[in-house]
């Protein structure tokens, strides 16, 4: 394979990073250990959610009902399967739900497609609710497991360099090429050749499997699980709004976003207690007019700016240069 | 009171911290809380949580602070939100254990959120009152967490308490066998329905209609004619607040007037009563309290004198409950030991306005499951275990105006 030298550098950093980041639970078991929990959890639904909806720009509201169905298959099977099992039911889990929905959406697109997967967790928490009252117990499942957050802080680690591994990977593909014609011009994909159908589906099964998986592994820390928690719409919100300022042209776009999104977050909610949602309403409002291209978007314009002023006092426009 | 900023909180901890050694006499206790302000379970902890943690301290403060061994302490209030998820709880109360190094810590509001932060909370040791959460197989819960204590008592009991006031008023022969059962279908009024309804026949009941709708269902309309046109002597519904409303609102409208009419969460408030006026007399509802306690009443002129807001007539006086539980255990423990103090709670028996609380294996059996209005005030006519004060039920008045 001829793979770019700087790629094969960026991957050692990042295993490099990953591998030190491993450490931190032998640093700390307390409050930092936590926020590192959550911060892992969100770089990798939003990692896996801009692998489908950042090439096709097709923004995917669906991310609580596959975070809720990994979370489903541990609270249903954890008496009775071991937990590796349970990872490969919520892979499973994930991909089915991903192809139907694909299936089910192949013609939208646009705005049809957001309010899709809007409706879509709220129909599956529905059903887990009808389904539970009408043929199972309680509606609330205990999941009893000797996992501290010190376990699940490291699989969530591991979660996260598979995704970006896989991430880089598509990108490399056919497959990531057809998506970046597809969020271009679903028109002029299909003309010259793409088979949009295809490639769309297998990448949402792709990102819902991942983020299955990273409610799978969640699941132990919520110890009672009920629809509306498992199903809880804000999820679905949280990871768009955090790649939003990040940026989703880059791989590692979302994780700019993830890291001081969480730590901003925290810190207004633990300063501020009483105000909270206001300040981060108007976080929102500022990061979509200040950074439309999310933070890799402005550093991005930053360093070509800059570039292009060491060529003379004006900058130049691209046709210029060429 | 329960504002800080970040600068004061990390300055007091450093002082907590130097004066650990120079025990200076007003050291503060210092109790963290992590409960919703924002979200959806905001409105039930602003409602219920909040305003009887600020009464309570205002109260112990006032009275020169909480004695531990021979010292009085006043009491710091160190609070986050955690905005209705567990994710967010989680975090708070490794905040609160870890960097904060809180003394107690008084737990979220609702089922989900206290089960989800239970295994944190017990990791570092606090005692865990829950007063505003049940569920089924608590049991299960307490073995694997024996610091959780549970003041409102498993969910299985609550459903039984209407289908047994209804048996009693049937056995009276003051009313029929033919019973209209509704419920919301979200977690709460399906985990309901699943016990209610066998218990109702198993009772003997005839249950005539039964429906359920969805949360956040604005035309009820149906419903109540459902119910109306099966003729139903009493009518159950397993609801939550804006249900509970607009189901009484419409069986008014449509003169549907059976003997026994029961709603759940959300007959309990006070603005209940208010809406209604005389006809949400003989009324049934889920919960209740004592009303004719002295205790029970100095604490609702207590609860708006200090809040602004009137306390319902089910869930405040419990939050107000496992307070004086926290209190009365630090004060005959002596000290802030969390060992201790989990015994003290596990074994003691505690002076409360929702009257003695003790736990057996954790648990607290002894609930009001089912109030009456009746004048504005609602009285307790059905309990579990051996509490005092129940009046009898009373057949629902017609409604006034018909």
């Amino acid at each position: 394979m001829n793979i770019p030298r700087n790629e094969i550098l960026a991957l050692g950093a990042g295993l490099a990073g990953a591998a030190v980041l491993a450490l931190l639970p032998l640093v700390t078991e307390g409050f930092w250990l936590s926020i590192g929990v959550n911060i892992m959890l969100y770089a990798v639904m939003c990692t896996a959610w801009a692998l489908f909806s950042g090439p096709t720009h097709l923004v995917s509201l669906a991310s609580a009902a596959f975070f809720g169905v990994g979370t489903y298959a541990v609270a249903i099977f954890i008496d009775v399967l071991p937990f590796p099992v349970l990872i490969l039911i919520a892979i499973a889990a994930g991909t089915v739900l991903a192809l139907l929905v694909g299936l089910a959406t192949l013609r939208l697109s646009g705005v049809y497609f957001v309010i899709f997967t809007l409706g879509l967790a709220e129909l599956i928490g529905q059903i887990v609710t009808w389904v539970q009252t009408n043929f199972g117990g309680a509606i609330g499942l205990y999941v009893f497991t000797d996992f501290t957050e010190t376990h699940l802080y490291w699989m969530l680690l591991a979660l996260t360099v598979v995704v970006f591994i896989t991430g880089w990977l598509v990108n490399r593909s056919r497959l990531g090429l057809a998506l970046r014609i597809i969020g271009n011009d679903e028109a002029v994909a299909r003309h010259v050749g793409v088979n949009t159908a295809r490639a769309r589906i297998i990448l949402f099964a792709i990102s819902g499997s991942f983020i299955a998986v990273a409610g799978a592994i969640m699941a132990p820390r919520y110890s009672y699980i009920t629809p509306d928690a498992a199903f809880n719409p804000m999820t679905s919100f949280m990871v768009v709004i955090m790649p939003m300022l990040g940026g989703t042209r880059r791989l590692w776009g979302p994780l700019v976003g993830v890291v001081p999104f969480t730590l901003i977050m925290d810190f207004i909610s633990s300063n501020f207690p009483n105000q909270t949602a206001v300040i981060v309403g108007i976080a929102f409002l500022a990061i979509v007019y200040v950074l439309p291209d999310g933070v890799t978007g402005w550093l991005e314009t930053m360093f070509h700016r800059r570039r292009s002023t060491e060529n003379g006092p004006l900058a130049k426009t691209a046709e210029e240069v060429k | 009171m329960l504002r800080r900023s970040f600068n004061v909180l990390m300055l007091s901890a450093g002082l907590a911290l130097a004066s650990l050694s120079a025990a200076i006499a007003e050291e503060p206790v210092r109790i963290g809380v992590s409960a919703s302000k924002t979200g959806p379970l905001s409105g039930g902890a602003a409602g219920v949580l909040w305003p009887n943690i600020k009464l309570w301290v205002d109260k112990v403060n006032k009275a020169g602070g909480l004695k531990v061994g021979d010292r009085k302490r006043p009491i710091e209030i160190v609070e986050y939100d955690d905005k209705s998820t567990p994710e967010e709880a989680v975090k708070n109360i490794q905040r609160l254990a870890t960097q904060d190094k809180v003394d107690l810590i008084i737990p979220p509001y609702s089922t989900g959120l206290n089960l989800a932060t239970a295994p944190l909370i017990a990791k570092y040791g606090y005692p865990q009152i829950v007063s505003t959460g049940n569920a089924n197989d608590l049991d299960k819960f307490v073995k694997r967490w024996p610091n959780t204590f549970w003041l409102l008592g498993p969910a299985q009991g609550i459903a039984d308490g209407i289908v047994g006031t209804l048996k009693d008023l049937h056995d009276a022969g003051k009313i029929g066998n033919k019973v209209a059962v509704v419920n919301v279908s979200d977690a709460f009024g399906l985990e309901m329905i699943k016990t209610g309804k066998p218990a109702l026949k198993q009772s003997g009941f005839d249950i005539v209609y039964e429906s359920s709708y969805p949360l956040g269902n604005q035309d009820l309309a149906p419903v109540i004619a459902g119910a109306k046109a099966a003729n139903a002597d009493a009518f159950v519904a397993y609801s939550y607040p804006p249900d509970s409303f607009a189901l009484t609102e419409q069986a008014q409208l449509q003169k549907f007037d059976p003997k026994a009419f029961f709603v759940s969460v959300g007959g309990n408030l006070d603005a209940y009563g208010k809406r209604f006026g005389a006809a949400s007399n003989g009324i049934l509802i889920m919960g209740g309290v004592n009303a004719s306690d002295p205790v029970f009443q100095a604490y609702r002129k207590e609860h708006l004198q200090a809040t602004g807001q009137e306390a319902d007539w089910w869930a405040s006086p419990v939050a107000y409950a496992s307070l004086e539980i926290l209190q009365q255990a630090v004060e005959r423990v002596g000290s802030l030991d969390k060992k201790a103090l989990n015994k003290e709670i596990q074994t003691g028996t505690f002076k409360t306005v929702i009257g003695d609380i003790h736990f057996e294996d954790n648990i607290n059996n002894n609930n009001w499951t089912v109030g009456q209005w009746s004048d504005g005030v609602v009285h307790g006519v059905r309990a579990t275990g051996n509490l005092q004060g129940a009046q009898p039920p009373v057949l629902k008045p017609a409604w006034p105006g018909n």
